[in-house]
């Protein structure tokens, strides 16, 4: 630590705080300002909590808020779960092969947008798979085919996420794994730990915090991201992010105050799941900065 | 002597640990590989398909139609890859500019209220800032900011000035500014401390930070399109545009063009990463 003088300090972090208070707070203010009753280019200019109300009843919200706490999760411990094998299943070349290691930070670069339209062209109901199986026999149209995307269960948002954030979850955890490997096991193993007593507890317990974390990440994330439920989603009901998307650029300007509650409402949860990741975190600021690859 | 037997011993459990995992290892590294191999593969032959319909498992005819397309003033393709690129140096540039001397204090000082600017920084890069977005495109349709590059930059700079405080402050996190100090008692003024010293040191750092800054302003739909208002018409925009048309092959030449950029820029950087998390270990 250096200690410079107070102004100093405010000095060097100017810049940033004029962005973060200016454009994000202060956006993140005048939402809350327009949900709450004033928003004149509707003729609103008064405080009122209808828009906020009218979420209580509105079942387009309940559904969407379930759909989305649902599929977020599901995406959520798929992926935790197979970061975990990937992971465990790669420590060992994971330190020593290059190959290795950009084979498991290339997927980190692929943008959802890519992982969506890709997606949709392999297990739509006249997609790739589908094809497959025709060519296999087991379907004779492309009706036969199961609907995976647009479908009840989010199948293909499940699928994308999956795909896209299990290879950070297990970057995150291999992290914890090759720092702090060998001293652990070797004595387990001296005490006569046989493979899956080390796994079950040494190693488990040993990635642990990295896992539930970086997997809160991912809950996060998923929670409020939309090029993935936009593409591969139905649209009703679809996930809260698309639910305000709609509503905002809705032609009829008066359903956009309930887009920004709908917003606001999106902002509090992640606000919230940030602020357990800290908590969980503890550390400030970490040397292998997770959010570096989201 | 001790460490040579403790390494010794260390290369044999590894060794035959990683004879029984082998399967498991190899499996991994193929779904890994998948997840970059499939697409581009998929991508550089749906681009270059034509009438690639159910049930054909690959396609009969190939033509070169969608690229020309793409490459065509008609399909907006290019000017949307400009203002792409544009907007994405721009945010680059301003980003790195602000969130440097940020990074430094957040890095290095003790001050109060530092847990909170941590959250305030992680929350728009962990959750897209969409109730922002929305709460700030009334005032910038006051100041004539919406439709325009300008108000398209400032809206992205909320993600990525966090993005790239946060990566800048854990490069910064293992400076040792004793060597500045010394550099001073040798007698270089401010600048060459700064020029010869800290920039060297913090470059890798710099460049992992630059390189997401643009990722992120590069890969931005909901923002652009919220203050853009179709008018400011990126990569990601017309990208989706196509794809919502049904036009398979124009939307993979396209993918094709948006997904390069992101992985040379990934690449370029990926040994910087590297080396960054390396320090930590």
């Amino acid at each position: 630590m250096i200690h410079y003088s107070r102004i100093r300090v405010a000095l060097l972090l100017a810049p940033a705080l004029i962005v973060i208070g200016g454009l994000f707070i202060g956006g993140l203010l005048l939402a809350l300002v327009q949900s709450l009753g004033y928003f004149a280019a509707i003729g609103e200019n008064a405080f009122t909590l209808k828009h906020y109300a009218a979420l209580i009843f509105d079942k387009e919200f309940h559904r969407s808020l379930f759909l989305t706490f649902a599929l977020s999760s599901i995406a959520t411990a798929i992926s935790a779960a197979l970061g975990l094998i990937f992971a465990v299943s790669l420590r060992d070349v994971a330190s020593r092969s290059r190959f290795a290691s950009v084979l498991l930070q290339i997927p980190l670069a692929m943008p959802h947008l890519v992982i969506g339209v890709v997606l949709i062209n392999l297990i739509a109901s006249s997609g790739l798979v589908a094809r497959l199986a025709f060519a296999l026999g087991i379907i004779n149209t492309p009706a036969d085919f199961p609907a995976l995307t647009a479908d009840t269960y989010g199948f293909g948002i499940i699928a994308a996420y999956v795909i896209k954030e299990t290879p950070f979850i297990t970057l995150m955890t291999l992290a914890v794994l090759v720092r702090t490997r060998d001293e652990y096991e070797l004595v387990a193993r001296t005490l006569g730990a046989n493979r899956w007593q080390r796994l079950r507890y040494v190693t488990l317990p040993l990635v642990a915090p990295a896992a539930v974390s970086s997997a809160l990440l991912v809950f996060a994330f998923i929670f409020g991201a939309f090029e993935i439920p936009f593409l591969l989603g139905r649209t009703y009901p679809a996930m809260l992010s698309v639910v305000a998307q709609r509503r905002f650029l809705s032609t009829d300007l008066s359903e956009r105050p309930d887009a920004i509650a709908v917003a606001v409402c999106l902002a509090l949860i992640s606000s919230l799941l940030v602020y357990l990741y800290m908590r969980l975190a503890r550390v400030l600021i970490r040397h292998d900065n997770p959010t570096v690859f989201l | 002597m001790t460490t040579t037997t403790t390494n010794q011993r260390a290369q044999r459990t590894t060794t035959r640990r990683f004879d029984i995992a082998n399967t498991g290892t190899i499996f991994t590294l193929a779904a890994l590989a998948c997840i970059t191999v499939i697409p581009i593969v998929f991508l550089v032959v749906a681009s270059f398909a034509r009438h690639w319909y159910f049930p054909a498992l690959a396609p009969r005819e190939f033509s070169t139609r969608a690229w020309e397309y793409v490459a065509s003033s008609s399909s907006g393709a290019t000017t949307a890859l400009w203002m792409s690129l544009a907007i994405a140096f721009i945010v680059t540039i301003l980003s790195v500019l602000i969130a440097l001397p940020a990074a430094r204090a957040l890095a290095l000082c003790e001050f109060k209220g530092k847990r909170i600017l941590v959250f305030l920084l992680m929350l728009p890069v962990i959750a897209p800032p969409l109730a922002a977005t929305m709460g700030v495109h009334h005032l910038f349709l006051r100041l004539d900011l919406t439709d325009s590059l300008a108000g398209v930059v400032l809206v992205h700079l909320i993600p990525c000035v966090p993005y790239a405080t946060l990566m800048l402050a854990s490069s910064f996190a293992n400076f040792d500014t004793d060597i500045e100090a010394q550099a001073r008692t040798l007698g270089a003024n401010a600048f060459d401390v700064w020029r010869y010293v800290t920039l060297p040191a913090a470059a890798p750092g710099l460049a992992v930070a630059a390189a997401f800054a643009f990722l992120i302003s590069w890969s931005q739909y909901l923002t652009t399109l919220f203050i853009g208002g179709n008018q400011v018409v990126t990569l990601p925009l017309i990208l989706i545009g196509f794809q919502r048309a049904g036009d398979e092959a124009t939307t993979s030449a396209l993918s094709l063009v948006f997904l390069l950029p992101t992985l040379l820029v990934f690449i370029v950087v990926a040994r910087f990463i590297k080396r960054d998390a390396s320090k930590s270990i």
